[in-house]
């Protein structure tokens, strides 16, 4: 009984990676199909026609600069603006406290549609045209809530005592958060901006309404894939994948390393244990 | 305040809340006003705007009334307009979409918290975590490209003699609804995991022992457990159903419009904001609404949520 539940599990767990990356493989399979639509089957033979194509593809390469100039710029603003939320947040009590706390978690749970209209309509009256400015804007009002939360979970872990014990020996207040606050955060820093700039690659919602006739990325493959589709979108799906399986290995792989570098020390911290114990 | 004050000085402090007062008022309140008051103008050629017919009036709300079409739920036919009609099914869909990833996601996160060696932990996340880094945009076209016409699922199917034509999935809610859940199955999935995470494995084993059915143990102990984590999937699920645009959007399906995809026409299409802005409004109302009767039926707060 015991072993087929653990059997079950397994099964499932196989099932479900299968499930999720099945899709992504048909979509990259597809790439190399010489079919002018994007489709594994028929299949029409082996060709790369699609990644030179994607090569060509002018568009593409400035969709690209865009998306990635956005994410910057959103990283640059939400984290100082998340940071400063969440130490606003970590020094009030009671119930203005619960007030700021909701207004800063509320935009993750705003739909993006409701925020790049608002941010549009917003921005028009001060006769502040449609753009990627805007763009960036709109994504920082709910990134910013993401950088909160990572750096407010850092703060609880925060001994307030070694501010404290600064300003007695006499630092200024910047060097209390140059040289004490900030070196402890930059974990969650770190972290934030990641997150942030993941984030804004990936929006769609708020750009669409937003962006007026720029190309991001997601906006870019989504006026692709609505018009006319060849397999070049399957051809830049593939090279997206790739990236992020070789980020992923990376990940991986040093993770194990440290994993190996920490159980040898611990072995050798029990052999010098048992050696102690058998010297005594 | 005064301990803000005393920490960081006069400069920082005020730093700090000019960020957060440009944040949450520059770029979160004022805009959703902004939202709220563009929603009663009328539409109105330039010069005609802050002229003698640009007053406040409920009809950009009324919009989503007319166009009377025949409804059927669940075999009970009756009249109701178009609009209401797109608004109710994607509610509806987005429910159906929360509850199918939490049927997926439920026992996946019971297996990777409970039984599983925690030494495969990383790599088995690392494995569900690359399909939620490929952008959601490419995700929703793989299924697109599966689905279609001649696509591989009904080639698959007619070689294995399961059916003997072509079927045209993309068609009605389903194929929103199967992209749906492949795009946000993982929403559901960690928070269910975090909460799982943390429950005894002693309280298992105590209800196993004193003679519980596995089903028992799930229903009694377990999924009590999970609340704050189910709440949090829920929220998250429903919101991002709802309000996605993208998925709806790519997948194309003619008879399953999605109401994100009646305000992109609005907006994008007919270039009329303020109606744009009512029926953004609208979402925005329903949103706050479901959130706030979620966190009441779990007895959760924002912060659960947020986790």
């Amino acid at each position: 009984m015991q072993f087929n539940r653990k059997f079950l599990g397994h099964l499932y767990m196989v099932l479900f990676l299968v499930y999720l990356l099945v899709p992504l493989a048909v979509m990259s399979g597809a790439a190399f199909n010489a079919s002018k639509l994007p489709t594994v089957i028929p299949w029409k033979g082996f060709t790369d026609q699609w990644f030179i194509a994607l090569y060509n593809d002018n568009r593409i390469w400035i969709a690209v600069r865009n998306t990635i100039v956005v994410a910057l710029a959103v990283v640059v603003i939400a984290v100082p603006v998340g940071t400063a939320g969440a130490i606003l947040v970590n020094s009030i009590s009671g119930r203005v406290r619960a007030i700021l706390y909701g207004m800063m978690v509320a935009p993750i749970l705003v739909p993006g549609v409701v925020i790049g209209i608002s941010t549009l309509l917003f921005w028009h009256q001060f006769s502040v045209g449609s753009g990627l400015h805007l763009s960036v804007l709109g994504q920082v009002s709910y990134i910013a809530s993401f950088v909160m939360l990572l750096v407010l979970a850092r703060l609880q872990s925060f001994d307030q005592g070694l501010e404290e014990a600064a300003l007695d020996l006499g630092a200024s207040h910047g060097q209390v958060m140059r040289r004490i606050l900030l070196p402890h955060l930059y974990p969650a820093l770190g972290a934030g901006a990641a997150i942030s700039f993941f984030q804004s690659i990936e929006n769609f919602n708020v750009t669409l309404f937003t962006r007026g006739g720029a190309d991001t990325l997601t906006v870019y493959v989504f006026s692709k894939v609505r018009s006319g589709i060849t397999p070049t979108i399957n051809a830049l799906a593939l090279l997206l994948i790739l990236v992020t399986l070789v980020l992923a290995v990376i990940y991986e792989v040093n993770r194990r390393r440290k994993a190996r570098i920490e159980a040898a020390r611990e072995a050798e911290g029990r052999r010098a244990e048992d050696a102690e114990l058998v010297a005594s | 305040m005064n301990d803000l004050l005393r920490r960081y000085g006069k400069g920082l402090t005020w730093t700090f809340i000019g960020l957060t007062f440009f944040w949450l008022i520059i770029l979160v309140v004022l805009p959703d006003f902004k939202l709220l008051e563009s929603s009663f103008r009328p539409y109105l050629p330039v010069k005609e705007i802050g002229g003698p017919k640009d007053v406040y009036t409920f009809n950009n709300y009324l919009q989503i009334f007319g166009n009377e079409v025949d409804f059927n739920f669940f075999g009970l036919h009756f009249p109701l307009a178009a609009r209401v009609k797109v608004f109710v099914l994607t509610i509806f869909y987005s429910g159906v979409v929360t509850l199918i990833t939490f049927i997926l996601a439920y026992p996946l996160s019971f297996y990777l918290a409970k039984v599983v060696s925690p030494k495969s932990l990383p790599t088995l996340f690392l494995l569900l975590f690359v399909p939620l880094w490929v952008s959601e945009v490419l995700r929703s076209f793989a299924w697109y490209i599966i689905l279609t016409l001649k696509g591989p699922l009904n080639v698959f199917l007619m070689t294995i003699g399961v059916i003997s034509e072509e079927i045209r999935w993309i068609d009605g809610y389903s194929p929103v609804v199967v992209t749906l859940v492949y795009a946000y199955v993982l929403f559901m999935l960690f928070p269910l995991y975090n909460a799982m995470q943390s429950l005894d494995s002693n309280q298992i084993e105590a209800a196993d022992d004193l003679g519980a059915p596995w089903w028992r143990t799930h229903w009694r102990v377990i999924l009590p457990h999970c609340k704050p984590g189910i709440a949090s999937g829920a929220v998250m699920v429903f919101m991002l159903s709802a309000g996605s645009l993208l998925v709806p959007a790519i997948i194309n399906s003619t008879t399953g419009n999605w109401f994100t995809q009646t305000i992109q026409g609005i907006m994008l299409e007919g270039q009329d904001w303020n109606a744009g802005a009512a029926f953004a409004f609208m979402l925005l109302l329903f949103c706050t609404i479901a959130v706030s009767v979620a966190m009441r039926v779990f007895r959760v707060s924002l912060s659960d949520i947020a986790k």
